[in-house]
């Protein structure tokens, strides 16, 4: 059987023969199928795939003319998960832009009353956008972690993954972060890097590149963070449909595949997430959800029926995808897994 | 001969040279993930090593495994080019050391 990884945004499965391995083969083979969830510990939150930029790496499509955003109603069921899920420590709010969506800083401070951690999965230049003048300000005084994406520590590296002239405004923006602590190593205010490769090959040591990243840019701009997340392409979205238009993409499967690695396997970030998405629909993981593919169907399936202990055991739902989540060194949400 | 005499799908067939004698394949696999290892020298350097020594012998085997290693390893475009650049300028000069040993000939046998 051949490997076939569907495409969320319209253009169908590939055809290509690929190799001759299955996911749900592969964790077979380490003892790890069917893939199980334990308790749900981070509830992260699609806020919709409204985005000030437009990312060639992207998977969800997402940019300025996007119109899917959640609602106030979603987040309040939201709220009531969190109220009722005893398990659930992190909001991970991810997008498009977060920032962007007009009921953020008021559920940001919910959160942040009860008590949670909340992370923000910032692309750094919406900080620079009209009406987003004091949202450094407000993360800062709700504690909230900052995740920003910068694809590389060079300009023309990063601006052909971005667009031109958003690596400056990231820098500027990082800049901001930095001067009301962000970074520094003693505020608590912790600020992540997340990169991600700049093609279709699998992203370098996170270890290596986390001091080489802290080094240069301390040099050449005086900027610091506290930890370095190095991301796998997903082949989805606006990334798949570069890699079929440039000829890559069996290519890139076959990497992904050839690369799995047990121990990455056992340590995917959905084993202890559960993904809302913008309508309130829950999936494994935000590529679950681009794909739409649902959950189990024994357990609940929106957030207004949410229910900790009912997801956690679930069968997770796998797919040749999850390849990207296992190869090498591991991808998620918090960095390499292996 | 066919069109091509290089086919890149051969470079997934290397582990083919164990076929008869496994046990020499098996020493030079061993040897060669360790040399290229993070040591004293960092896996990014050795791999651009690699791509320079790649250039110099010409192995476009070679050239495009260590083309993607170096990018897997966080290396840029800029400094790959460079790596290219030190194999070309060594090659270089390499060949122009040698206009000594044309210039000693030629002392010794012209009046």
């Amino acid at each position: 059987m051949s490997v076939t990884i569907s495409n969320p945004s319209g253009s169908g499965a590939c055809d290509a023969p690929v190799h001759d391995r299955t996911f749900d083969r592969a964790i077979g083979e380490c003892g790890l199928w069917p893939l199980t969830a334990g308790s749900v510990e981070t509830l992260q939150i699609n806020v919709g795939r409204l985005c000030n930029q437009g990312c060639r790496h992207c998977h969800w499509d997402a940019g300025p003319t996007r119109t899917e955003v959640m609602s106030k109603r979603i987040f309040m069921a939201c709220l009531a998960a969190l109220d009722k899920s005893g398990t659930v420590t992190t909001v991970d709010l991810t997008g498009g832009a977060p920032e962007l969506n007009p009921h953020f800083r008021w559920f940001v401070t919910e959160c942040r009353q009860r008590g949670l951690r909340v992370i923000d999965r910032c692309n750094l230049t919406v900080l620079l956008e009209p009406g987003q003048e004091d949202t450094v300000q407000f993360l800062a005084s709700e504690r909230v972690e900052i995740a920003a994406s910068l694809p590389h520590l060079r300009e023309p590296n990063s601006d052909r993954q971005r667009g031109v002239g958003t690596f400056r405004k990231s820098i500027e923006a990082f800049r901001k972060l930095n001067d009301v602590g962000y970074g520094d190593g003693r505020s608590g205010l912790r600020l992540v890097l997340v990169t991600n490769p700049g093609g279709a090959y699998l992203p370098g040591s996170q270890k290596s590149l986390e001091s080489e990243w802290k080094r240069e840019l301390e040099r050449l701009y005086g900027l610091h963070f506290d930890a370095l997340h190095c991301l796998t392409n997903m082949p989805l979205g606006r990334f798949r449909l570069w890699l079929e238009s440039s000829g890559n993409l069996a290519l890139y499967l076959d990497r992904l595949v050839d690369a799995f690695n047990p121990k990455a396997a056992a340590n995917v970030m959905c084993r202890h997430l559960v993904s809302v998405g913008w309508d309130g629909r829950l999936f494994d993981c935000d590529f679950n959800q681009a794909l739409e593919i649902p959950l189990d169907k024994s357990v609940s399936s929106t957030i207004t029926d949410f229910d900790a202990r009912g997801l956690a055991g679930r069968r997770i739902m796998t797919g040749d995808h999850c390849f990207g989540c296992t190869a090498g060194c591991g991808s998620s949400c918090r960095g390499t897994v292996a | 001969m066919g069109s091509q005499y290089y086919d890149s799908k051969d470079l997934a067939r290397f582990s083919d040279i164990g076929n008869n004698r496994p046990d020499l394949a098996e020493k030079f696999f061993e040897w060669y993930d360790a040399t290229l290892a993070e040591g004293s020298l960092s896996a990014r350097e050795k791999a651009l090593i690699a791509l320079a020594v790649a250039h110099a012998l010409q192995c476009p085997y070679c050239i495009d495994a260590f083309s993607r290693d170096c990018l897997e390893k966080g290396a840029d475009l800029d400094q790959m080019t460079e790596a290219v650049h030190v194999s070309a300028c060594v090659r270089a000069g390499a060949a122009l050391v040698h206009g000594v040993q044309m210039r000693k000939h030629v002392e010794k046998v012209q009046m």
